[in-house]
This record gives structure tokens, C-alpha cells and sequence, in this order.
């Protein structure tokens, strides 16, 4: 063993006792996991908080409002345009349908419909884009150009085309979807496919193909990990997404149809509303189209700003 | 360069051909010209409706049928035959081109030009009051349903012309019906009916692009070129322009190209709700009447474009950013 | 590059410089209380660790800070004084009389641009030359730096050049305008070390070429050893010892620069010797405790050092001073007879080429005589 340290610079070093001491008085850092910075990050972002209560209010509102709130949606009774009033908060449309069921069973719809064509597309999107970019070459050129492909033709052709032929089968709210899905995968697969092209190129995929692991390991169990955030902020935007254009193509008549009902569909039968003297008729649809959109919008702005490590607010 | 543009244009044309498959697929699967006959009353007979077929050529395989619609287009240039009576699908589908196209280029010129500025001064001053407005006005621009704001649009276009007793606003169709004479005055009329509905379309488009322009812009204000463009002593204009909004456009153009397919989609709702007569009645008559080779000229046009687009801005990029050439 | 040039007219003097950065989490003292005077023709190296403040402080002479950033202090170039200047006046002194080159040479430059046409741009910024006589004075430059084949590479694109290559154009630029300070931030830091020489090599001409006095920022000692007259060094935003080169490397007076050259490697040591690191990282910016900001890391530590923070203070000669309680105890000492305790920590396998008692000798390494410098009649 070497031998202790020479003391020709003093007895200034001082005992071990007082070395450690003055090892304490550096800074410790309290750990933190990814998952509590995120959250504390996302909590400073005031307006996606403020939408995140709003929007649990609203999708309250869709699911548990039909509970307290019993009135159909479908019944129609005699009370014809009704202005909002205690027995009807919202109004009565042309057939003497309560608003606020048929707003409340809209929503349900919306929310249901863009919730997993949400989650569809952006799983597929993130697999098929993680494919795509981990293989590269001929591979992700090819695949590139099929998910290309569907986005060359503009979704409202689409959607008319198909619900046209389709139309009265009982399968149209699968066939909405699965066309919707159609539109939002490819913009999943761009971003997943771009970041892990960026990801492949680090060390920690050299690392794990030396320890022997297959592809579809590394792809599953090390790249599409780290892409996470991107994909958690992709979901909540596609739903925004979703609710536009579904509400877009009911209301051009080509998307949730009757029995059903859709946001789209109520703005739609109260188009006249505002020069027919009802304008909440037409309001209070579009508001709550607005409300779901904006929200999530938010929401996704507020997680996309807590996932980027690179944000540094500076408030001068 | 050269070889670069020639290589994206040959990669081009397999998702064309790709593209002409895919489309004769979905129309022969989904419109059938037999539909307004099969629920006559009183119903035709068998060899009635067995004719029919024929003259459609519905008899023939499927392949076939493509084949002969893909080289009477390809050698012959006719986009085949209507079911619509005096219907010359080629003409028809040009004039409802040019009504969407004033539409489409409008709602990008304005869009873009708003964008630019908008989020190139909210980069610069960030986190400034007018920065979280724009932001705000943004996001709810984004979260605007475009067939709901329309319609209120119109409304109010409407309310403001019985007010102020003048038609200001013009709410029918993408012209007057009896035009005035003479070029001007026609482009002033077109103008006229085009303000609404361009404003109503170019908001979601304005939104998304002047966040994205923001985005970019911060990331190259940031950069290190930025950063030794100053220390070289250039005035700050000089710096935010020559230096700065060079880079910074480069990803505004290729995602404005991108976009096109989607503003297509938006421009067909608005013309719905404006009564134009564009691509919008154009294909959704052509559906309503069982015409499917009105059907694929749409689409195959409409998918032209994109593509062209795409090519467009790929090759703008590689112009704008030297790096990509090698590529 | 031993000349301790201190008679040349005083260029740039740096007075009491304070730079604090508001952030989420607090005001962050970047730099706190730096002084140093640039003479004409002299190379001042300013060493220190990632976070010491040595370029924040060198930006804020260029005004290069952002807006967010507080700055006080006093910052003077030939008398006149350069904080609180309006962005017009300094445009003018940028790049024609204070010149920057910055670290990475491979995001410095414009990549949208040719390389003619960025550095004809910093030559007709302040010169009043036709396109034709700055297209020269490009080539010229190029031609100057090292760049093979000037007159084609002019015309092509920095991503069409290798870094060291970038970084020899970003010193023709900074020596375009003939400025009488050259600040170079960690020139050679992101490049190999080959090409380091190279650049080095280029910074040199240009110093020679231009006749300007350089700042020369880099926690590269051995960058320092060969190219500085004097050199400063920082820790945790102050400046902790300043001296003529040949003073900080040979007598290092504070714990910390003999910290850090204890933690070089030398090939020219007779044996295998441990490398004497400094334990523990520099402290956060954020709020320093009272005292000694190195004192958490110092084998010298008392509570002294705890109480009160050290001033620069002279130690052998007038030029040479050192921030520490206990300089005067640090005289004539090598690195591994202050940090060895920590070394010992460390434990590194026999085979690395440790001597072992009783096997290959000793390991206390002995006191290297090394030839002191001759400091009789020096001002």
C-alpha cells in the first residue's frame, strides 16, 4: 500500500474527518425521475393546466351529464325553438329536440371517435415510422412513399367516396374511423421515423446490437422508449385533429350519420339558425367544437413544452 | 443540382403511376354508374340493365378497364366519358380548377405572408406581451372548425351589407352571374367574392404556419452563424434578414408545399358553404350522379398537384439550403 | 512567447466585470468581479473549467450577451467605455476593432452562404472597397490562414470543408478587418488534436500578420503553454490566479492551478506517475455559499476559507497574483504534494504501471527539479 501522504505542505490538510465534512458542504442534488420532471414542468405551463380542468370538465360533462341530465336526445317534444330556459339550459331545435342532451351525446361521439383514431394512428404511425427509419435505405424509401401515398389525396374525397357507397350500413362509424385513421397515421410516422433516424446514429444502439439484440428488440425496447414524448404530444394533437375533421364531414353530411349524432351534424341542421332568430342553436354547438379543440390543443402545447429538454424560460 | 432535380422527378413517377392503380381501385369499387338505374320505377329488364353494363364497360375485368382508361388518357389525353349529359370532363374539370385555384393561391399568399411576419416578430420578441397574444389568437385560430366560422362568417358578411345598405360582401358563388364587362372590373369582381371565403380558410392555415415560422425562427436565432454574424459587425437587420430569415424560411417552404393537400380538403368545405363552383361541386355532384370517370379525373388532378407540390418543395429546399445537393 | 510584453500601449481593460443571468430557478453569477488589462501585442491566456465564466466574460466585451443578461462592471477599449454602448457604435467596433472567434467551427459559419461570400461580407461591413478588390482581399486572407487552393475554395460551401478548415476560415474573417484585439473562445476545443496544431498554428500568423493583442480562451493548458504571455485563471467566475506564463507554471500559487496542472498528463515525466485529479465538480452559480467557492475541493481548506473569500492578492511579484488564504504556503510545491491524498483515493490496478514498494520502488513521487526561472530585474 502507498504510503500516506507527506505533510511538508503543513498540517494545513487536515484530519479525515474534517475532509469529509468539507466534502458535505457541496451541493447534493436531490434525483429526480423523468416522469416527476415532466409533470413539474407540464404544472408550470398555466394554460395547459387551466385546459386540463376544463377539458375533464367537459368530457365529464359528455359521459355523466346523460345521467343527471335525462332528458333524450331523441325525443322530440312540443316545445319548437325554445330560447335556453331552466327546463331546457340550451334550447329546443326545430323538432322540439333539448340541446343539451343532443350536445352532450355529440360530444360522447367526438370524443370517442377521435380518442381512438388517436390512439390507432399513432400506433401504427410510430411503428411503421420506426420501421421505416430504423432500416433505412431502399426500405424507407419504399415505405415512405406508401404513407405518402395516403396523404396525397385530399381526406375529404376520401371520406365522401367511401361513405357514399357505404352509407346506411351499420358498419359507417368503423368506416369513419378506420378513414380517419387513414389520414393521421402518415404525420405520426414522419416525426416517430425523423427522431429515430436521429436516434440510431447514438451509441446506445451500437451498444446493444454488440450485446447481440435483435432488431425488433432494439426497435421495441430502446428506440420507440425515447420517443415517448413525441409520441404522447402526437396522440393529443391528432385528437384535436380528429374532432375537426370529423365534425367537418358530418357536417357536410358524410361522417357520424343519423341515428347518431355529432357536433358536425348539430351545426349542420342549425346552419339557419342565426337569421332564423335561434342563434344559440348554432352557437352553442360550434362553441363546444371550439372548447374539445382548443383544450387539447393546449394540452398537447403544455406536454410537448415538458418533454423538450431544451426549454429554458428566461422571464427578463 | 441538375442531377438532384432529375432524380426526384424520376422518383416521382412511380408514385404516380402507384397513384393512377389506387385511384381506379377506389372509384371502381365505390361508384357505380349502374346506381340511378337499379332503383328506376318501373325497374328495367334484364337485357336493359345488361346493356348498360356494356356501355359502361363494366363487363370487361377489371384490369382491363384500367388499362384502357390509363391509355386513353396517357395516348389519347381524354379523361374518358361522362354520365352527365354534355359533360366534357376535361373542360369542365379546368374551370372548376381555375374557381379553386384563385381560392387555394389566395388563401397561401396571404397566409404565408402573415405567417412570415407574424412569426419572425414574435421569435425576435419572445415571451413579450404581443407574443402571447399572437399565441393565444393562434391557438384558437387552430381550433376554429372552418365550416362553422364560414357560416358565421356569412352571417355577419351579410348583417354588415343590410346595415351599411351596400354589398360589400359578396356571399354566392366565386362571381356575380352577370359579371361587368372588361378585365378589370371582372378581377374586381372576383376579388370581391373571394375575401370571405379566403379569410375563412386562411386562418387555420395562418395559425399553424406562423407557429411553425416562430419555432424555426428561434432555433436560428439561437445558432452560432447568428451569433458571428454580429461579432462581424453587421447591423442587426442585416444580421435578422440576410442570416436570419434565410434559414429560417427554408422549413416554412417545404411544410407550406406539404400542406397543400390538406388546404385542398379545406378549400372543398369552404367552397360548399360559399356555393363556388369548384372542385368541390364538381366532385361531390360527380359522386351524387354515379360518374366515375369524372371521379378519377378528380382525383387523379387533385393528386397531381400534390405530388407536384411535393416535388416543388423538395427541389425549393435543396435551392434554399445548399447542404441538401449532396443528397 | 516568454516576452512579458508590459510596456505596450493598454488596449482593453476589463474593471470589477459582473455578468448574472436571471433563469427559472434563480439568478445565476456567471462572472463576479473580473479584472484584466490586454496590451498591444500581448497574448493573454484565460483558463478554467466549463461554467468558470471565462466566456461569458469575453462576450460581454463584444456585447454579445443577451438582453436578459445583467451586467455591471467596466469594460473600456482604448479609454472608451463599451457597456451601456448603443448597438450602432458598437457595430463599428465589432469586427474591425475587437474580432471573435467562436468554438464550433462546424455551426459558426452560415451554411446557406459561400465562404467568399461570408468573409467579403465582414471585409465591405467596414470597408468602402468594390466587390471586386474585397473578392482579393478574400482570397488573400484564405491564402493567409493555410487554405490550399484559395481562389476555387473561395466559391464553396463551409459544409464542403473539413473543421479545422472552417475554423482557419473563421480566423480570416476575424483578422479581415485588421482589429487591434483578437478574442478567440476554446478555438480548438471541438477539433482533433492534429488539427488543433494546425489552427493554432493559423491563430498565430494571424496574431503576427495583424499585430493584435489576443484573448486566448481554453481549459487546454498545454494551448496556453504555447502560445501565452500571461494567463489568467478562473474558478467559478472569478479570476483565482493571474501571472505571466511562465510564473502560473512553473510557481502556481492557488490550490486550484496546481490542481489543474497536476491533472495533465506529461510525457516527458521520467516514471509512471498517477495523475493528480481534483475530486468533487465546481459549484452551482446559483447561490454560492460564503467563502472560498474552491473550498469544498481544497486539501488547503481551513475555516478561513469558509468565512471569507480570498482576494487576488500579489504574491512573488506585482504581476503575478493569486486568490488564496494560503498562497504563500503553496511556494515551491508540485501538484501531488498538495492533492495526493486524493490520489490515493482513486484506485488505479498495478498494472497501469504504479510502482509498488518493495517490488518497483517507492510511490510518493519524488520533487522534479525543475530549472526556476530567473526573475531578478523583471518589473
Amino acid at each position: 500500500m502507498p504510503s500516506r501522504v507527506n505533510t511538508s505542505a503543513g498540517d494545513t490538510l487536515g484530519t479525515t474527518a474534517e475532509q469529509a465534512a468539507r466534502a458535505n458542504r457541496e451541493f447534493t442534488v436531490r434525483a429526480r425521475s423523468q416522469r416527476q420532471i415532466v409533470a413539474r414542468r407540464f404544472r408550470q405551463h398555466k394554460a395547459a393546466m387551466a385546459s386540463l380542468v376544463v377539458f375533464v370538465l367537459v368530457v365529464l360533462f359528455a359521459f355523466l351529464g346523460p345521467l343527471l341530465w335525462t332528458t333524450s336526445p331523441s325525443f322530440m317534444s312540443n316545445d319548437i325553438f325554445t330560447a335556453p330556459s331552466g327546463s331546457h339550459p340550451f334550447g329546443t331545435d326545430s323538432n322540439g329536440i333539448d340541446l343539451l342532451s343532443a350536445v352532450m351525446k355529440g360530444t360522447q361521439s367526438s370524443l370517442i371517435i377521435a380518442v381512438v383514431v388517436s390512439v390507432v394512428a399513432t400506433t401504427v404511425g410510430a411503428v411503421y415510422g420506426a420501421v421505416s427509419g430504423f432500416y433505412g435505405g431502399w426500405i424507407d424509401t419504399v415505405m415512405m412513399r406508401i404513407a405518402d401515398l395516403f396523404l396525397t389525396f385530399p381526406i375529404i374525397a376520401i371520406a365522401i367516396m367511401l361513405d357514399n357507397r357505404f352509407q346506411q350500413e351499420a358498419s359507417s362509424l368503423w368506416l369513419l374511423i378506420g378513414v380517419l385513421t387513414a389520414l393521421f397515421w402518415p404525420g405520426a410516422a414522419r416525426v416517430i421515423r425523423a427522431q429515430v433516424l436521429s436516434l440510431k446514429e447514438k451509441e446506445f444502439v451500437e451498444a446493444a446490437r454488440a450485446l447481440g439484440a435483435r432488431d425488433r428488440r432494439i426497435i421495441f425496447r430502446h428506440l420507440l422508449p425515447n420517443t415517448l414524448g413525441s409520441i404522447i404530444v402526437i396522440s393529443t394533437l391528432t385528437v384535436a385533429g380528429t374532432i375537426l375533421t370529423e365534425t367537418a364531414l358530418s357536417f357536410l353530411g358524410f361522417g357520424v350519420q343519423f341515428p347518431n349524432t355529432s357536433l358536425g351534424l348539430l351545426v349542420t341542421t342549425n346552419q339557419t339558425a342565426i337569421e332564423g332568430g335561434h342563434p344559440w342553436l348554432f352557437y352553442i354547438p360550434g362553441v363546444f367544437i371550439i372548447l374539445i379543440a382548443l383544450t387539447i390543443n393546449f394540452i398537447g402545447d403544455g406536454l410537448r413544452d415538458a418533454f423538450d429538454p431544451q426549454q429554458t424560460r428566461v422571464r427578463a | 443540382m441538375l442531377v438532384y432535380s432529375v432524380r426526384r422527378l424520376l422518383q416521382s413517377i412511380p408514385i404516380l403511376v402507384a397513384s393512377t392503380f389506387v385511384i381506379f381501385l377506389m372509384v371502381a369499387s365505390s361508384v357505380d354508374p349502374m346506381t340511378p338505374y337499379l332503383t328506376k320505377k318501373p325497374p328495367l329488364s334484364a337485357a336493359q340493365l345488361e346493356s348498360l353494363r356494356i356501355r359502361f364497360g363494366l363487363t370487361k375485368p377489371l384490369l382491363q378497364r384500367y388499362w384502357d382508361w390509363l391509355t386513353g388518357l396517357v395516348l389519347h389525353g381524354t379523361f374518358g366519358t361522362s354520365t352527365q349529359a354534355n359533360f366534357h370532363i376535361g373542360q369542365q374539370l379546368g374551370y372548376a380548377m381555375e374557381v379553386t385555384l384563385r381560392l387555394v393561391v389566395g388563401t397561401i399568399l396571404i397566409a404565408l405572408i402573415l405567417a412570415v411576419i407574424v412569426g419572425v416578430t414574435t421569435a425576435v420578441r419572445q415571451y413579450s406581451k404581443l407574443d402571447y397574444a399572437t399565441t393565444a389568437v393562434g391557438f384558437l385560430f387552430l381550433s376554429l372548425p372552418t365550416f362553422w366560422f364560414a357560416v358565421l362568417l356569412k352571417e355577419w358578411a351579410i348583417q354588415i351589407n343590410e346595415s351599411t345598405g351596400t354589398h360589400f360582401f359578396d356571399t354566392l358563388w366565386e362571381s356575380s352571374p352577370n359579371p361587368p364587362a372588361g378585365f378589370l372590373p371582372q378581377l374586381g369582381d372576383a376579388f370581391q367574392h373571394m375575401i370571405l371565403p379566403v379569410v375563412t380558410l386562411s386562418l387555420l392555415s395562418y395559425a399553424a404556419w406562423s407557429r411553425f415560422q416562430r419555432a424555426s425562427m428561434l432555433e436560428v436565432l439561437g445558432s452560432d452563424y447568428m451569433r458571428l454574424a454580429r461579432a462581424k459587425g453587421l447591423s442587426p437587420l442585416r444580421v435578422l434578414f440576410r442570416h436570419g430569415l434565410r434559414n429560417a424560411l427554408i422549413p416554412l417552404t417545404t411544410q407550406v408545399a406539404l400542406d397543400t393537400a390538406a388546404l385542398l380538403s379545406g378549400a372543398v368545405i369552404t367552397e360548399t358553404i360559399y356555393s363556388w363552383r369548384g372542385m368541390g361541386l364538381f366532385f361531390i355532384s360527380a359522386i351524387q350522379l354515379a360518374d366515375p370517370d369524372s371521379v378519377m379525373a378528380w382525383l387523379l388532378v387533385t393528386a397531381v398537384f400534390v405530388i407536384v407540390m411535393n416535388l416543388i418543395a423538395d427541389l425549393l429546399y435543396a435551392v434554399l439550403d445548399p447542404r441538401i445537393r449532396l443528397a | 512567447m516568454t516576452n512579458l510584453n508590459t510596456s505596450g500601449e493598454e488596449l482593453l481593460a476589463v474593471r470589477d466585470l459582473t455578468v448574472t443571468f436571471p433563469t427559472a430557478d434563480g439568478d445565476v453569477q456567471a462572472v463576479r468581479g473580473v479584472d484584466y488589462t490586454l496590451r498591444r501585442g500581448e497574448v493573454l491566456g484565460i483558463v478554467g473549467e466549463s461554467g468558470s465564466g471565462k466566456s461569458v466574460s469575453s462576450l460581454a466585451v463584444m456585447g454579445l450577451l443577451p438582453k436578459t443578461a445583467r451586467i455591471q462592471g467596466s469594460i473600456t477599449f482604448q479609454g472608451d467605455e463599451l457597456l451601456g454602448l448603443s448597438e450602432r457604435k458598437l457595430m463599428k467596433i465589432r469586427g474591425k476593432k475587437i474580432a471573435m472567434i467562436f468554438q464550433d467551427p462546424m455551426t459558426s459559419l452560415n451554411p446557406v452562404y459561400k465562404v467568399g461570400f461570408q468573409l467579403e461580407e465582414a471585409i465591405l461591413a467596414h470597408n468602402d472597397l468594390s466587390k471586386d478588390e474585397a473578392r482579393k482581399r478574400a482570397v488573400e486572407l484564405l491564402e493567409i490562414v493555410g487554405i490550399p487552393f484559395p481562389a476555387k475554395r473561395i466559391d464553396q460551401f463551409p459544409h464542403e470543408f473539413s473543421g479545422g478548415m472552417r475554423q482557419r476560415v473563421v480566423i480570416a474573417i476575424a483578422m479581415a478587418n485588421n482589429p487591434d484585439v483578437i478574442i478567440a473562445d476554446e478555438p480548438t476545443t471541438a477539433l482533433d488534436v492534429t488539427v488543433q496544431a494546425q489552427v493554432l498554428e493559423s491563430l498565430r500568423t494571424a496574431q503576427q500578420e495583424t499585430g493584435a493583442a489576443m484573448v486566448l480562451i481554453t481549459h487546454d493548458l498545454g494551448v496556453v503553454a504555447g502560445q501565452a504571455d500571461r494567463v489568467l485563471v478562473m474558478y467559478a467566475g472569478k479570476p483565482v490566479e493571474i501571472g505571466g506564463v511562465d510564473d502560473i507554471y512553473y510557481n502556481p500559487r492557488m490550490p486550484y492551478t496546481l490542481g489543474l496542472l497536476g491533472s495533465l498528463p506529461r510525457l516527458d515525466a521520467d516514471r509512471a506517475e498517477r495523475l493528480t485529479p481534483i475530486q468533487g465538480s465546481p459549484p452551482s452559480l446559483l447561490s454560492l455559499p460564503p467563502g472560498c467557492p474552491f473550498m469544498p475541493r481544497c486539501p488547503l481548506a481551513k475555516e478561513l476559507c469558509a468565512e471569507q473569500e480570498p482576494e487576488l492578492v500579489v504574491t512573488d511579484t506585482a504581476d503575478h497574483r493569486a486568490a488564496c488564504h494560503y498562497s504563500a504556503l503553496l511556494a515551491g510545491k508540485q501538484a501531488d504534494d498538495v492533492f495526493s491524498a486524493s490520489a490515493e483515493d482513486a484506485e488505479m490496478p498495478e498494472a497501469y504501471g504504479a510502482e509498488i514498494a518493495g517490488v518497483t520502488g517507492d510511490v510518493s513521487a519524488p520533487v522534479i527539479d525543475l530549472p526556476k526561472p530567473n526573475t531578478k530585474g523583471s518589473v
